[in-house]
C-alpha cells in the first residue's frame, strides 16, 4: 500500500483539499473513494464533502437485544424446569420474575452486540501499518490519496500544497 | 517518567494544541502530594482488606449482625454505592441524548464514578456472604450440585441488573477513551507507548471510525438509561418484595431511583471540584458547570422531599401498628438524631444554598453536595436497619450496633473510591479531549442557531477555555 497525503492545520483547508482532490481524480486516474481523511476529532461528512456514512448498527443492536432476551428467558425457564422448586400449585416458570431476567438479558444482549458491531464495522482492532501520521494527534488533519498512481504524486503534491497543506508526505508499506 | 519522555509527550504545537497539553498534563505529571494521598488512601484500603480477611477467617460473628438485624452496614453501603453509581452513566447518557453541550468536560468524570462505585457497591453482597469464596453460587447457571439459582428472587435479579449495568457502563466509559488513547500513543515513548498502542486498538480517526463511535455512543446512551433505572428499581425490590414494615411499598422503585440520582449528582460535583483543584482544570471545569449541576441537584432535592413525605404520610395515615412502630422509632425514638440529621443534610441545608443563585457557587454546591452524600448514606441506613429492629412482634425486636470490622470496611470503601479515581486519572485524560475539541466546531444546524439575529443563548457558554486565555 502507498499513499501521498498533506497535513492541514484547519478544517477549512482540509475541506478545500478534499474538494480539489475530487476534481482532479479523473485526470489523475484515482477513485474519489481512495481519498483518505484522518482527524483528531469528528468532522461533518457533508461539510467536508465526503460520502455520507451509513451503518446497520442500530438494527444489529436491536437483533442482539432480541437474542439476549430470548436467551435470558430460556435460561430462567430451563433452570426452573430442570430444578423445580415446590410452588404449591403456582406456575414453576412465573412470567413476572422471568420478565425481569428477560429484560436485563435483552439490554445486555443489545450492549454486547453494540460493542462487537462497533469494533467490526470500524475495523478495530487493527495494528498493521496504514495511512497515518502522528501529527494528527497534534491537531492536524490528514488528507491524501491511497493507492494512487505513483506518477501522479507530483501533481497531487502540488494540489495539496495549493490548498494549504503545511507538509506533504509519502507513505509506503513496502 | 523521564524528563525526555515528558518533553516528547508535551511536544505539541503551542497554540493549536494547548487543550491537548492541558488535559494530558495530569496524566504526565505526578506531584509528591498525589503519591502521599495515594499512600494514605491505600492504607485505609489495606485496613479494610485486613478487616475483611479477619471476618472471612472468624466468620460473620465478628460483625454486629445478629438476630433480627441481618442487614446492617454492608447492605447500607451496597445500596449507597449503587446509588452513587447513577452519577455517571445515567446523567451522561441523558445529557448526551439531550445534546447538552456543557456536558462535554463533565461526562468522563461522571462515567468513571459509575464504574468505580458499581465495583465497590457490588463487592458488598460478597463481603456480606459469610463464605465469600462461594460467591459464584450467585451466578445464574444451572448446576449439578442440587443448588439452583432462584429466578424468582430479587437477589438474583440484582446480579443480572448489576452485571448488565457494569458491562454497559464500562463500554460507555471505555469506547470514547479510544481516540484519547490514540493521542497518548502518538506522544508517548517507552512502555507507555506500548501500552497505549494496545489500548488504542489501531485507532486513526477516519470518518468511518468517528461515525461508528458516535453511533455506538448514541445506541449505548439509549440502552443505558432504562438499564440504570432498572438497576436501582431492582435494588429497591430487594426490600419492597418482602412484607417487612416500611419496606413493602410500591413507591420504593421510583424513590430509590430518585435518591440514587440525587446522591450521584452530589458525588459528581464533589469529584469535579476536587479534580478542578488538584489537577488545575479551572479553565475546563468552570463555575457554569457547577451551576447547571447545582440546579439539577436542587430539583432532585425537592423530589427527594416529595418521596419522603409521600411515603411517610401514607404510613402514618394508614396507621398499621407494625409500620407505625418503625415510623415512630425513626422520627421520635432511638433513630431521631439520625433521621433529622438526614432531613437537614438532604434538604434544609442544601435547599437554600442551591435555590439562591448567589450561593450556587462552586463552594456552595460542594458544601450542599457534601451534606447530601452524608444525608443519603443515613437515608440508606434508616431504610435498612429500623425496619429489621422493629419488625412486627415486640418480643422479636432487637438492637444493631456495627462492629469495628464493619466500620473499617465501610471507611475503606470511602478511601477506595478516590484511590481508584486517582489511579484512573494517571492513565486517562479525565476530560474527553476529542469531545471538547468537537465543541469548538459547531455543527451546521447549531451554527445557524448562533447566527446574528438568532435569539438562542450561547450553548457553549463556559464549555471551553476562552480564546487567548
Amino acid at each position: 500500500m502507498n499513499a501521498i497525503y498533506g497535513l492541514f492545520p484547519d478544517t477549512d483547508s482540509a475541506r478545500r483539499a478534499v474538494k480539489a482532490l475530487g476534481e482532479v481524480s479523473r485526470r489523475l486516474r484515482f477513485q474519489p473513494r481512495q481519498i483518505v481523511v484522518v482527524s483528531q476529532e469528528p468532522l461533518d461528512d457533508r461539510e467536508m464533502g465526503l460520502p455520507r456514512q451509513h451503518t446497520w448498527m442500530p438494527w444489529i443492536a436491536a437483533c442482539g437485544g432480541i437474542v439476549g432476551g430470548t436467551a435470558g428467558y430460556a435460561l430462567a425457564a430451563f433452570t426452573q424446569r430442570t430444578y423445580p422448586l415446590p410452588t404449591g400449585g403456582m406456575p414453576v416458570v412465573a412470567l413476572w420474575p422471568a420478565s425481569v431476567v428477560t429484560y436485563e438479558f435483552t439490554m445486555l444482549g443489545a450492549i454486547l452486540t453494540t460493542i462487537v458491531a462497533f469494533l467490526a464495522t470500524a475495523r478495530l482492532p487493527r495494528y498493521g501499518q496504514r495511512v497515518y501520521d502522528a501529527a494528527v494527534s497534534d491537531g492536524m488533519i490528514l488528507v491524501g490519496v491511497a493507492d494512487s498512481d505513483v506518477n501522479a504524486w507530483r501533481d497531487l503534491e502540488e494540489t495539496l500544497y495549493e490548498q494549504g497543506a503545511e507538509r506533504v508526505r509519502q507513505f509506503s508499506t513496502a | 517518567m523521564t524528563t525526555r519522555e515528558r518533553q516528547r509527550l508535551e511536544a505539541a504545537p503551542q497554540d493549536r494544541d494547548r487543550l491537548t497539553r492541558d488535559l494530558l498534563r495530569p496524566v504526565l505529571h505526578t506531584s509528591p502530594r498525589i503519591y502521599l494521598t495515594m499512600m494514605a488512601l491505600g492504607a485505609f484500603v489495606l485496613a479494610g482488606l485486613v478487616a475483611f480477611v479477619y471476618q472471612a477467617y472468624w466468620g460473620m460473628g465478628v460483625s454486629g449482625l445478629n438476630r433480627p438485624v441481618f442487614w446492617g452496614f454492608y447492605i447500607t453501603n451496597f445500596v449507597f454505592w449503587i446509588g452513587i453509581s447513577h452519577a455517571g452513566t445515567l446523567i451522561s447518557a441523558i445529557l448526551r441524548l439531550a445534546n447538552a453541550r456543557w456536558r462535554r468536560p463533565v461526562t468522563r468524570c461522571a462515567e468513571a464514578i459509575t464504574v468505580f462505585a458499581l465495583v465497590i457497591g457490588a463487592s458488598f453482597p460478597i463481603i456480606h456472604l459469610g463464605r465469600p469464596w462461594l460467591f459464584f453460587w450467585l451466578i445464574p447457571y444451572p448446576s449439578e450440585r442440587g443448588i439452583w439459582p432462584n429466578f424468582r428472587s430479587p437477589l438474583l435479579w440484582d446480579f443480572c441488573a448489576i452485571t448488565t449495568y457494569l458491562t454497559g457502563s464500562l463500554a460507555f466509559l471505555l469506547l470514547p477513551i479510544i481516540p484519547d488513547w490514540a493521542t497518548l500513543r502518538d506522544r508517548a515513548i517507552g512502555w507507555r507507548k506500548k501500552l497505549y498502542r494496545v489500548l488504542a486498538l489501531g485507532w486513526r480517526g477516519t470518518p468511518r471510525e468517528w461515525h461508528r463511535l458516535e453511533m455506538a455512543m448514541r445506541i449505548m446512551a439509549v440502552v443505558i438509561i432504562p438499564v440504570a433505572v432498572s438497576v436501582h428499581t431492582i435494588v429497591s425490590w430487594d426490600f419492597a418484595m418482602v412484607p417487612v414494615p416500611m419496606w413493602h411499598s410500591t413507591v420504593f422503585g421510583p424513590y430509590f431511583v430518585a435518591g440514587a440520582i440525587f446522591s450521584g449528582i452530589a458525588a459528581l460535583i464533589i469529584a469535579m471540584a476536587l479534580l478542578r483543584k488538584i489537577l488545575h482544570l479551572e479553565e475546563y471545569l468552570k463555575p457554569i458547570h457547577f451551576d447547571h449541576l447545582g440546579k439539577l441537584l436542587l430539583v432532585m432535592s425537592l423530589l427527594w422531599v416529595y418521596f419522603i413525605v409521600a411515603e411517610r404520610l401514607t404510613v402514618w395515615y394508614g396507621n398499621a401498628t407494625p409500620e407505625v412502630a418503625v415510623l415512630l422509632a425513626t422520627q421520635r425514638g432511638k433513630f431521631l438524631p439520625l433521621f433529622w440529621t438526614m432531613v437537614c443534610c438532604n434538604f434544609l441545608i442544601p435547599f437554600p444554598i442551591l435555590a439562591i443563585k448567589r450561593l450556587r457557587t462552586i463552594t456552595g454546591t460542594v458544601i450542599a453536595s457534601s451534606t447530601i452524600v452524608v444525608g443519603m448514606w443515613l437515608e440508606r441506613f434508616l431504610i435498612v436497619v429500623p425496619s429489621l429492629e422493629f419488625k412486627y412482634l415486640p418480643f422479636s425486636w432487637g438492637n444493631y450496633r456495627p462492629s469495628w470490622v464493619e466500620i473499617t470496611i465501610t471507611l475503606a470503601t470511602f478511601a477506595a473510591m478516590p484511590l481508584l479515581y486517582l489511579l484512573f486519572v494517571k492513565f486517562v485524560p479525565i476530560i474527553s479531549m476529542w469531545e471538547l475539541k468537537g465543541g469548538e466546531h459547531p455543527e451546521p444546524a447549531a451554527a445557524a442557531e448562533l447566527a446574528p439575529g438568532h435569539e438562542a443563548s450561547d450553548p457553549w457558554e463556559g464549555t471551553l477555555p476562552s480564546a487567548g486565555s
